[in-house]
């Protein structure tokens, strides 16, 4: 862009009075930069700010409180529900997304799946946990339907509404979301490869091994990261889902900002989300390094 | 990608522009934002004017199932002729404390709070004091000497539930049995929703605990976590209807309207633990429509108002004195859930225990 702007504001340039020319080529990337700077920022910065403001001014109490049982607990619970989703989404995606890539690339199957899987991908939220609860919710038509035929899907506890339970919503959604981003790795694995590897005298097993495989795995485990940012950062399919003990992250933040017993604690709301930011920014770093790998052999 | 990051982000960036682009308001009624009665506007009859005037009334976090205040907010409205414009019905007391907050100054702001104690007492630089006419009628235990705040209706914490689906119950042991295998909830979490807290409570001192110690209704509750039969899910009138939370912890007033939609619900308050709460009302002290602020006072502590709220099942806080001037609409009184006991409240430095205990167990007991 810049490149191809340069010789209309070259023309519009007036030399100054000192002889310096003022160059206006920054004003293309103004909207971005203040859009980054509102929603990203800012916000960053007040996060880290509130973390370290008490009831009664400055205090380091809010990050030292995070060693409490029941933060480290949800923590915890939030590593491990988006850590499970993200590999259950990987691999399912993936599987689902060679599926697609070996068939006709405008066939009506894989129109139809990139579709469905660009729509489903974004389907969270209230939306996605009314529609869990009412199909297998405890009262949902299939729940019931169900126990006319003699089968309790909540004979050994109520999990839907549990860390289970949020595997199961949230992998609704991390599914679609690796086939579109595992889709273009595929798409980059030429066939003749692996004609090469079997004129080579390679079998199946050589062709994943040491071909497919090395080449897909960077591609493959950016996704996994990418679910897992995902489903930690998710908040209102857990909200709209689970209504008891704040048991993940997000969850707690909101409690912690709307409590009316008396638990209401902005500087800790900010100290937790701090926590979430430095996580997710060690993850998206990882994301990064594979993004660039991947970048290299798909060029 | 990170939608933490984007949703803050996004909420920070509407915060920005809720107090940017929010007018400030007119100072056109300065005598009514001061005032701290109705004779200080001059007389009722002023205050009615001036609230007209001013077109409109803010109210926040008033579910119309909630305590009859459907009807009462359409009431105002018929008798005034001034539409309100009630904001988050579902939120919590905290959510109207925060809103007087973000949106101070704006146009949008809540004009009237009807908030839980533990927040009342917290935030009394917000409020502005007022007495409404029947001041006297309220004792002393139950206001703020100045009328920064006072109570507004209350009850007993209950077992709600519908005996079409679960034995009755006659103890709080009653629900580690069998039958109710999927089928107790709570009316919210605990550690965030004022009746939830007096739920264990309620559970807590029935187990023998007493107000100053709540752990035995968490350890109560842990025990219906482990045979199964606490439902994760905060009732509502829809759960309620749809069968997913037959069992309730609730106030009294609250579960008897299940009634209406469930008319096999009943209602049970354990004698050996009747616990009573009351909430409280109070007024913006940078409300946009002072004036009509305190006619909404004025209305919800006349006999009519007090009135309505018992049709919600919520006993006023002028019920005692409207008995004995005969101003009390007997019917909806008779049809509050029978109780037999001396009546606990939490003072201010139980309910903070509570609630402490409550932050580092809750979790745990439940998870």
């Amino acid at each position: 862009m810049t490149v191809a702007a340069k010789p209309l504001v070259e023309t519009a340039r007036r030399p100054l009075r000192d002889g310096r020319r003022l160059s206006l080529d920054w004003l293309g990337a103004v909207p971005f930069l203040a859009y980054v700077g509102l929603f990203l920022l800012l916000p960053t910065t007040i996060v880290v700010a509130g973390s370290f403001v008490g009831p009664n001014g400055l205090t380091l109490s809010n990050l030292t409180a995070m060693n409490q049982s029941y933060i480290v607990g949800a923590f915890v619970h939030s590593v491990v529900v988006s850590a499970t989703s993200a590999v259950l989404g990987a691999v399912l995606g993936a599987v689902l997304a060679y599926a697609v890539a070996t068939g006709n690339p405008n066939g009506v199957l894989r129109r139809l799946v990139t579709s469905a899987c660009g729509v489903l991908a974004q389907f969270g939220g209230v939306t996605l946990a009314f529609a869990f609860i009412a199909t297998i919710g405890f009262a949902g038509f299939i729940t019931l339907w169900l126990q006319q035929h003699g089968i309790n899907i909540y004979a050994n506890g109520i999990w839907l509404y549990e860390l289970s339970g949020l595997v199961l919503v949230y992998t609704y959604f991390q599914i679609p979301l690796m086939v579109l981003v595992f889709l273009p790795a595929l798409d980059g694995i030429r066939p003749q490869w692996r004609e090469a590897t079997e004129s080579l005298g390679g079998a199946t097993w050589h062709y994943w091994r040491y071909v497919a495989g090395p080449l897909l795995a960077p591609a493959f485990f950016g996704g996994m990261l990418l679910l897992f940012a995902n489903a930690f950062s998710a908040y209102a399919t857990a909200a709209a889902l689970i209504s008891q003990g704040s048991i993940i992250a997000s969850l707690l933040i909101a409690n912690t900002l709307s409590s009316e017993v008396g638990l209401h604690q902005p500087g800790l709301a900010s100290a937790l989300a701090l926590v979430m930011v430095v996580i997710v920014a060690i993850v998206m770093v990882l994301y990064t390094v594979l993004q660039r790998r991947t970048a290299k052999w798909l060029r | 990608m990170s939608g933490a990051l984007r949703r803050i982000g996004i909420l920070a960036g509407a915060l920005v522009l809720l107090t940017a682009c929010g007018q400030t308001t007119s100072t056109s009624t300065t005598s009514a934002a001061n005032a701290t009665s109705a004779a200080d506007v001059g007389g009722i009859d002023a205050l009615v004017a001036a609230a007209k005037k001013e077109g409109k009334l803010n109210v926040i976090a008033l579910p119309p199932d909630w305590a009859n205040y459907g009807a009462i907010i359409s009431g105002f409205t018929a008798k005034y002729g001034i539409p309100i414009d009630s904001a988050n019905p579902n939120g919590t007391s905290q959510d109207e404390v925060n809103a007087v907050q973000q949106l101070a100054g704006t146009t949008r702001a809540p004009d009237v709070l009807d908030i839980g104690m533990a927040v009342a007492l917290a935030n009394t630089n917000l409020f502005a004091p007022y007495k409404v006419q029947t001041w006297n009628d309220i004792l002393d235990s139950q206001k703020e000497p100045t009328g920064l705040w006072f109570q507004d209706y209350g009850g007993y914490m209950s077992i709600g539930y519908d005996s079409a689906k679960v034995p009755a119950i006659t103890s709080l042991d009653d629900l580690l049995g069998a039958g109710f295998k999927g089928k107790v909830a709570l009316n919210g979490d605990p550690t965030k929703a004022n009746a939830a807290l007096n739920g264990v409570m309620m559970a807590s001192i029935a187990k023998g605990g007493t107000p100053d110690d709540i752990s035995k209704g968490v350890d109560f509750f842990h025990q219906l976590k482990q045979n199964g039969s606490f439902v994760p899910v905060s009732a509502t009138t829809a759960t309620v209807k749809n069968g997913t939370t037959p069992v309730v912890f609730d106030w009294d007033y609250l579960s008897a309207a299940h009634g209406t939609d469930v008319p096999t619900w009943k209602v049970f308050v354990p004698n050996n633990a009747i616990l009573g709460g009351y909430y409280a009302q109070a007024v913006n002290k940078q409300a946009p429509h002072p004036a009509a602020a305190r006619l909404w006072m004025e209305y919800l502590y006349s006999d009519e108002g007090q009135n309505l709220w018992l049709k919600g099942l919520a006993r006023p806080v002028r019920m005692a004195a409207m008995q004995k001037s005969g101003k009390i609409d007997t019917a909806a009184a008779a049809k509050l859930p029978p109780v037999n006991g001396t009546p606990v409240f939490l003072s201010a430095d139980q309910a903070t225990k509570a609630k402490d205990y409550l932050a580092s167990h809750w979790a745990q007991a439940i998870g």
